[in-house]
């Protein structure tokens, strides 16, 4: 499945449905993270119900600590 | 007026009215970082009336890559950071009162730092003390600019109480910090990109245009060539502890107090006494002279004392830094070997 993560063409692998999948993906399933997609935010309640479909617009804000 | 400040001046969003505002205002920067002298000398310059800048720590040769207002001769010396932040910003504008602590920023600080703050900004290296800030800010109403790197990776979101979403409604849990700033380092730009964010939002807020902030929580990586730009207002809760409708403040009430830190990427742990305390660093040394083991150093503000692997610095305020460990337990073991 193609869909734009952070404003870039992502190639998923098929095994990925939610964006729960995603951040693990990612290795963000243990950070903190905002994820919007096709500019909504979804709440972090609903990352494992939340199905990814071709072409969705998604965006991650990882929070960090350092400084 | 001196033409010190006319090109900010002629830039039409500030003007001279603006700048007139610019240098009756007061800003707090929380931390002497990579951030913190990269907010300090850009708000030093603009003309800022009043800065006030704090920090625990001190400097080390591992900063100097980053941290824009130091010097060998401060890392040589290990001068505290807010000690030669201060005199370093005093060289570039003797105009701009600047007061510093050295000190480690707990709930009744912030209290006392906060007053007559028009605005805090986060040059902090970790969550504890931002949520700190955030209970803070919310508490008095007091507008302030998150800000964090690692990496290549940046983020800055601009926190304005009774509009915005505060960070806890942001982070909503505590991220665990240290992660990723022991493994993976940092690269300057980047910091200076977060620092070109947090001072322009600072600005706008000190000449009072509101409607020109960014408004959305902005991320990037400078090496990825990534750059992303949410709005979070939906983030915002009306049950949220620290800015809902019945606020508790929960970072300010005692057992979010953390007394032992890991320093990020430092193997370093901080211990710092429930209350300050004014160690007399002179007696200090005569009991570890009289111990026959290790190497002391001292200055005006800290002594150091290297045993082994480990090194240990007392601060007069009570702190100390356990080097050679991330190991929480062992450096509060080495503590009171030492301190009883």
């Amino acid at each position: 499945m193609i869909v734009q993560v952070n404003g870039k063409r992502s190639e998923l692998p098929d095994s990925i449905k939610s964006i729960a999948e995603l951040l693990a993906h990612y290795e963000l399933d243990k950070k903190v993270v905002i994820v919007e997609m096709n500019e909504t935010i979804v709440d972090r309640n609903e990352h494992d119900n939340t199905i990814i479909q071709e072409g969705d617009k998604i965006e991650l804000v990882q929070f960090v600590g350092g400084g | 007026m001196t033409n010190r400040y006319s090109r900010q001046i002629l830039f039409q969003n500030i003007g001279e009215q603006g700048q007139q505002k610019i240098q009756s205002k007061h800003v707090l920067v929380v931390g002497a970082g990579a951030l913190g002298t990269g907010l300090g000398e850009n708000l030093v310059r603009a003309g800022v009336g009043k800065v006030t800048i704090v920090d625990r720590d001190y400097v080390e040769f591992s900063n100097l890559q980053r941290q824009q207002l130091y010097t060998e001769s401060d890392a040589i010396n290990r001068i505290p950071k807010a000690v030669a932040a201060k005199k370093r910003l005093k060289e570039i504008n003797s105009d701009v009162t600047i007061v510093s602590h050295v000190l480690d920023v707990t709930k009744e600080e912030l209290e006392d730092l906060i007053k007559g703050v028009d605005i805090i900004v986060d040059g902090t290296d970790n969550f504890d003390t931002r949520l700190l800030i955030n209970d803070i800010a919310q508490k008095y109403n007091i507008p302030w600019v998150y800000g964090a790197c690692v990496s290549s990776y940046g983020l800055s979101y601009t926190i304005i109480p009774g509009e915005t979403p505060c960070l806890n409604c942001l982070l909503e849990t505590v991220p665990l910090g240290g992660a990723t700033c022991d493994t993976v380092g940092v690269i300057s730009p980047v910091v200076q990109m977060v620092v070109a964010h947090q001072t322009t939002e600072v600005l706008k807020l000190l000449v009072g245009d509101k409607e020109s902030l960014r408004k959305k929580l902005v991320s990037f990586d400078l090496w990825k060539n990534d750059h992303m730009s949410i709005n979070v207002d939906k983030v915002k809760k009306s049950s949220c502890p620290s800015c809902g409708d019945n606020p508790t403040y929960p970072f300010l009430s005692y057992e979010h107090e953390t007394k032992s830190t890991v320093l990020c990427g430092r193997n370093t742990v901080q211990i710092r006494p429930p209350k300050p305390v004014d160690r007399d660093l002179n007696q200090l040394k005569d009991i570890l002279t009289n111990q026959g083991t290790g190497t002391i150093e001292q200055n005006p503000y800290l002594l150091s004392y290297t045993f082994g692997e480990k090194r240990m610095v007392f601060f007069k305020d009570g702190r100390v830094l356990v080097h050679g460990t991330n190991d929480i337990s062992e450096a509060k073991t080495l503590y009171h070997r030492i301190i009883g």
